[in-house]
């Protein structure tokens, strides 16, 4: 059994599910997040983990130990809230030295540790330092700090960035990584921002409405989503209406509409597809190609960001215009390719 | 023009709040039975007729009820201010304004309908019936202080104190009393010094074993010791002051800090 496990745990609330039979398994060590948009019960699975809520069905165990039954205080788990929670009577030594009175460290052993990790997370010399007097950045380190010190088996994080301004929040981002790194612990964090999921994460779960959709490498998740979804929000993607034609060993032949018969490699085809589905074509931005003898239309919109500058091609008998990565070539048309090697095809249902 | 008309204005407003309140020091010390100007000399003796037993034991039956009052009433509304702020109640509404309704009976109206139901039951009269009586009139106060305390108190730093290892009943101590504790002292001393100078219901409900404002109350009818009621007067104003500076200064501390841990 894996070191964190969820397993069929779900919970409603007034009748309402917010978490619907969600299975999961986190290894030892590991930087998991779940990523999904607001409301869809990110939030609620991880108070379980806590148990500041208890599932209506289903078992968590950590570390092969069951978890139902188990109030928070006495579980293995440390949580960074998204307020953060910093005790406002207490100052930052205090406040990490919270969660360590029964440890039976001496007053000496104590101060050393809490030194320590105050080091760690890069507040040397701010112990004195009362509670209202810390910057947003620094509140989020004294939330950290106070949860790593007591060398939980699974730390867990809710949005524990989104509060902090867009540059503090990538400089925070590689620390939070380099820390998981230094202290090995098992980190699940919660996210509502892909690229921050998909920066960090050795693994993400893709939630929505409740449900896990997929849990994959951050890579795998990019390359091949499975679904709408999971494609729709990790990353910008286009998508073409498909029928399967014939599927063989090794590919899958589909008749993509505008883009005409292509075949496909098997290994970009999701599972279970037969001849004859109705599926959808994906394509990522940066994968269409410009080709001479492509598919025409007009350049409608054009945005510079720097290395991520794209633009929107209309296509005749197309209402949605297709995104392309790269600097719009001059001129006010452009005929666009498709590389059958690069298009995957997803269920055109759920 | 307009600036002087305002200075004048305050002036008087002020005059009109205080001067009644700085006879009662005035006369304290005036060496005459008589309460009328001019005065006619200095003196301490109003002061040292207050060594009186009838009084002092009136002083203590104040000083019981208030304390049992203030403690009793700060409990309930302690326990009432957080459920109907941390927790999803229904009727949430309701109970709020059922426990601030008897703010606007009347006195009299509340010393006569405990008189009537305390004499229905066969309680005899007594300070507890004292306590019960000022125990509705004090308890919204409690709420009203405990309720904007608890408004501003993140119900994630109770879970982060139990996520680190505490239990309940320490995370009250350690985290819940000592944030609590400006707006639990607050309410102690507002609802001591309400019960304190409490009359109407303690007039319906004391009994034979009369309170400070009721033994006062029945001075009056001795024109000779009106100067020391005087005395007495003042010295509660002085303490009573004090204690409602103190309140003040206690409520509203912590209010400029954040109590948030956002
Ligand atoms: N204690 C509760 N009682 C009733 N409903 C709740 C409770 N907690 C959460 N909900 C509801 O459950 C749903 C999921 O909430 P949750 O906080 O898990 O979402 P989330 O994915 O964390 O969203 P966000 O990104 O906005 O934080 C929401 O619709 C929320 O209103
Ligand atoms: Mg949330």
């Amino acid at each position: 059994m894996s070191f964190l496990s969820v397993s069929q745990v779900s919970k409603a609330f007034g009748g309402a599910r917010v978490v619907d039979a969600v299975d999961l398994s986190v290894e030892r060590g590991m930087f998991f997040s779940l990523l999904g948009p607001s409301g869809c019960g990110k939030s609620t699975l991880l108070r379980m983990i806590a148990g500041f809520e208890t599932p209506d069905h289903g078992i968590i165990t950590i570390d092969g130990v069951a978890m139902n039954g188990v109030p928070p205080n006495l579980r293995p788990t440390n949580m960074v809230f998204q307020s953060y929670a910093i005790f406002p009577h207490l100052n930052v030594f205090d406040n990490i030295a919270y969660g360590l009175r029964k440890s039976g460290l001496s007053s000496d052993e104590l101060r050393r540790k809490v030194e320590a990790m105050l080091a760690t997370v890069r507040l040397e010399g701010l112990g004195a330092r009362a509670a209202d007097q810390l910057s947003g950045g620094q509140r989020q380190r004294v939330a950290l700090a106070r949860a790593l010190v007591r060398e939980p088996k699974v730390l867990l994080l809710d949005e524990p960035l989104g509060a902090l301004d867009k540059r503090l929040r990538e400089a925070m981002q590689i620390e939070l990584r380099a820390i998981q790194r230094k202290v090995g612990i098992t980190f699940v964090l919660v996210t509502h921002d892909q690229e921050e999921a998909l920066s960090l994460s050795d693994r993400v779960a893709v939630m929505s409405g409740g449900r896990i959709l997929q849990v994959a490498s951050p890579r795998e998740l990019y390359d091949r989503p499975n679904c709408r979804e999971v494609a729709d929000f990790i990353g910008e993607i286009n998508f073409f209406h498909a029928t399967v034609k014939e599927v063989t060993e090794s590919s899958v032949t589909v008749n993509g509409g505008l883009l005409g018969i292509v075949a496909l490699p098997k290994t970009n085809v999701a599972n279970g597809i037969t001849a004859g589905d109705h599926v959808l074509l994906a394509i990522r931005p940066e994968h269409v190609g410009i080709a001479p003898q492509g598919l025409s239309g007009t350049i409608a919109a054009a945005t510079f960001l720097g290395e991520r500058s794209h633009f929107h091609v209309k296509i005749p008998g197309r209402t949605e215009p297709i995104a392309v990565s790269g600097q719009a070539p001059a001129g006010e048309s452009v005929s666009l390719e498709f590389p059958p090697e690069k298009l995957i095809a997803l269920p055109a249902t759920g | 023009m307009k600036n002087r008309t305002l200075l004048a204005y305050a002036c008087f407003y002020l005059a009109f709040l205080y001067l009644p309140v700085l006879v009662l020091p005035i006369f304290s010390f005036n060496n005459s039975a008589f309460i009328a100007f001019p005065l006619t000399g200095f003196t301490t003796r109003w002061y040292e007729a207050l060594a009186d037993s009838a009084l002092q034991q009136a002083l203590v039956n104040s000083l019981k009820v208030g304390v049992v009052t203030a403690l009793l009433s700060t409990l309930l509304g302690l326990l009432a201010a957080k459920a109907v702020t941390q927790y999803r109640l229904r009727g949430r509404g309701v109970a709020l304004g059922m426990i601030s309704l008897p703010l606007f009976i009347p006195d009299i109206v509340l010393g006569i309908s405990l008189l009537l139901l305390l004499g229905t039951i066969g309680l005899p009269l007594s300070l507890a019936s004292v306590v019960l009586g000022h125990l509705l009139i004090c308890a919204p106060f409690s709420l009203a202080v405990l309720v904007a305390r608890f408004e501003g108190f993140d119900p994630n730093l109770e879970e982060a104190s139990a996520d680190l290892g505490e239990d309940r009943w320490m995370t009250f101590w350690r985290v819940t009393f000592p944030l609590m504790l400006p707006g639990i002292i607050a309410s102690l001393l507002l609802t001591f010094i309400t019960s304190f100078d409490e009359f109407l219901v303690a007039y319906f409900l004391s009994g034979t074993q009369a309170t400070l404002p009721v033994y006062i109350w029945s001075q009056l009818r001795f024109p000779a010791r009106l100067p020391m009621v005087l005395a007495l007067g003042t010295i509660i104003l002085c303490v009573s002051v004090v204690l409602v500076v103190l309140a003040e200064k206690l409520r509203n501390q912590g209010v400029k800090k954040p109590m948030v841990g956002a």
